[in-house]
């Protein structure tokens, strides 16, 4: 549909660039928006005011700080000092493989194919290597402790969000994305299409399982425990420091973003405004200036799903590691596979 | 009939957002200092100051500091006798009495323990400064903030009725 033909190299350079403010630029916004000024707020305070107006530039200042300082390796992390190094990097990684999948607009992707959701899934557990590999080569026993947490909350975890995804999968008969999106917008509700068929309506069990399981992914309060403060330092993070530090930092809150757009491309319609309203059908009608309206509205539905996540993450208290696991595999899952079974049901009733 | 019960979890989720509300609607609870200052409460414990007229360099103060930062130095005048033809006057001249804030805690034994009433609390707290030296503030100093000594507020009624007429 895009009349324009670009070479390969620039195309490559295209998507490269793509990828990093698709990962950068959300990672920005939910640390300003939310950890800056939505966490002072709820506390009552205003937050950074200095850096910029109401300390818009604040983000420039922290991230110069952090690449002034010293990249410390502990002495007892000497013999290891290659894989200490290295392990940010690959939780970093894990975001940006993430995003490879996430659909943009009718044509702007990085990647569309048919194994979408379940490639998405499975590289977001690679962060877990990350995080273990980081836990083993500190050298310190709070760091170990915490990466250990971390794997275990992570894989504990890791099976109701499948199992929650795999409701959408079945309704929308696809686990391609940017098919699930296009489900979602030409859907109709018992025939009224003015909204499309966001399967948040019909797969809201899901969508607040795939929620939760969100949530513990990223390490958010109420199931930080990989980092608790008050228990391990800081857990995994805390022999790092300068931009290793900096790059945990970034990789937590770019998953947070990226982890909301695959859950509105999943639930709320993505990219997609509902079809009727425009005339269209499938995604050969779509119009062209969906490619730069679409990033928009899924940045927008981003934020809100982002929002959610921090409101619940700057409200509860922490849980504790036996209620994290006792939650996840005798309420979560069960859930979730009731949920499947009712999905497939009336999957094959209608 | 009862109010149906909410949930904890969402009164918790409700309390964080009505928070939210409230600091974007009436503004925060706290001050932005170095734009606006908040006035402290007028016993505050910002600084020391002493009215040199009432010292007698009894050292009660400084021996008393738990962190040993009053440092005072004095000795004995003659001053010219109150009636003709009595003996002169033996007064106390302070050579020196400085406090140092960079050794301070602002326990306040001091203030409580002068018999002379010579030291009082100041609300008084900008006086920091780039060179650690510079803390010890010397007795002009310390006596430049008898200014910004506020007025002693009123007992309390039959408060004064205590102790010998």
């Amino acid at each position: 549909m895009v009349g324009v033909e670009l070479a390969y190299w620039a195309e490559s350079l295209l998507r490269v660039l793509g990828g990093l403010v698709a990962v950068l630029l959300p990672a920005g916004t939910v640390v300003y928006l939310f950890l800056f000024k939505m966490m002072s707020f709820m506390q009552s305070r205003l937050g950074p005011m200095e850096a910029g107006p109401y300390g818009s530039l604040q983000l420039f200042a922290e991230v110069g700080k952090w690449l002034q300082k010293e990249d410390i390796v502990p002495t007892n992390a000497q013999p290891e000092a290659r894989i200490f190094k290295i392990a940010p990097l690959v939780v970093l990684a894990s975001t940006f493989l993430l995003v490879a999948v996430v659909p943009f607009g009718p044509d702007a992707w990085f990647t569309d194919f048919d194994g979408g959701i379940f490639y998405a899934l499975a590289v977001s557990s690679v962060s877990v290597l990350g995080i273990l590999i980081a836990g083993w080569s500190s050298a310190n026993k709070y760091s170990l402790l915490g990466g250990l947490r971390a794997a275990g909350q992570l894989i504990a975890y890791e099976l109701p969000m499948v199992l929650a995804v795999i409701g959408v999968v079945i309704q929308a008969g696809t686990m391609n994305l940017q098919k699930i999106v296009v489900a979602q917008n030409a859907g109709e509700i018992f025939g009224w299409d003015g909204l499309g068929n966001p399967f948040l309506l019909t797969q809201f069990v899901g969508f607040l399982i795939f929620m939760i399981a969100v949530q513990a992914e990223l390490t958010q309060t109420p199931f930080d425990m990989p980092i608790a403060e008050s228990e391990l330092v800081s857990g995994y993070m805390t022999e790092y420091s300068g931009f290793r530090f900096l790059i945990f930092f970034i990789g937590e809150f770019a998953t947070a973003g990226v982890f909301s757009m695959i859950a509105s491309v999943l639930f709320l319609g993505g990219w997609g405004v509902p079809f009727a309203w425009f005339g269209w059908t499938a995604i050969d009608d779509v119009d062209n200036w969906m490619n730069v309206v679409g990033p928009l509205i899924l940045f927008t539905k981003m934020i809100i799903v982002v929002f959610f996540v921090m409101w619940v993450r700057f409200s509860y208290p922490r849980f504790r590691e036996d209620q994290l696991q006792r939650f996840a595999w005798k309420v979560l899952i069960p859930i979730s596979l009731a949920n499947i079974m009712v999905t497939a049901v009336l999957k094959v009733a209608f | 009939m009862p109010k149906p019960k909410v949930p904890g979890l969402l009164k918790g989720l409700g309390v964080t957002f009505s928070t939210l509300v409230r600091t974007a609607t009436d503004g925060a609870a706290t001050v932005q200092y170095p734009h606006e200052k908040e006035t402290p409460p007028i016993r505050a414990r910002g600084v020391i100051a002493l009215h040199e007229g009432n010292c007698t360099s009894c050292m009660l103060c400084s021996r008393s500091c738990p962190d040993w930062c009053i440092y005072i130095e004095g000795h004995k005048e003659l001053a010219p006798p109150r009636r003709a033809g009595g003996a002169p006057r033996k007064v106390n001249k302070l050579d020196r009495f400085d406090i140092d804030y960079a050794l301070c805690m602002y326990c306040g034994i001091c203030v409580e323990v002068c018999p002379f009433d010579a030291l009082f609390w100041s609300p008084e707290y900008e006086y920091s400064e780039p060179r650690i030296a510079d803390l010890l503030h010397d007795k002009s100093k310390l006596g430049e903030w008898m200014e910004t000594v506020p007025e002693a507020p009123d007992l309390e009624v039959g408060a004064d009725k205590k102790g010998k007429k």
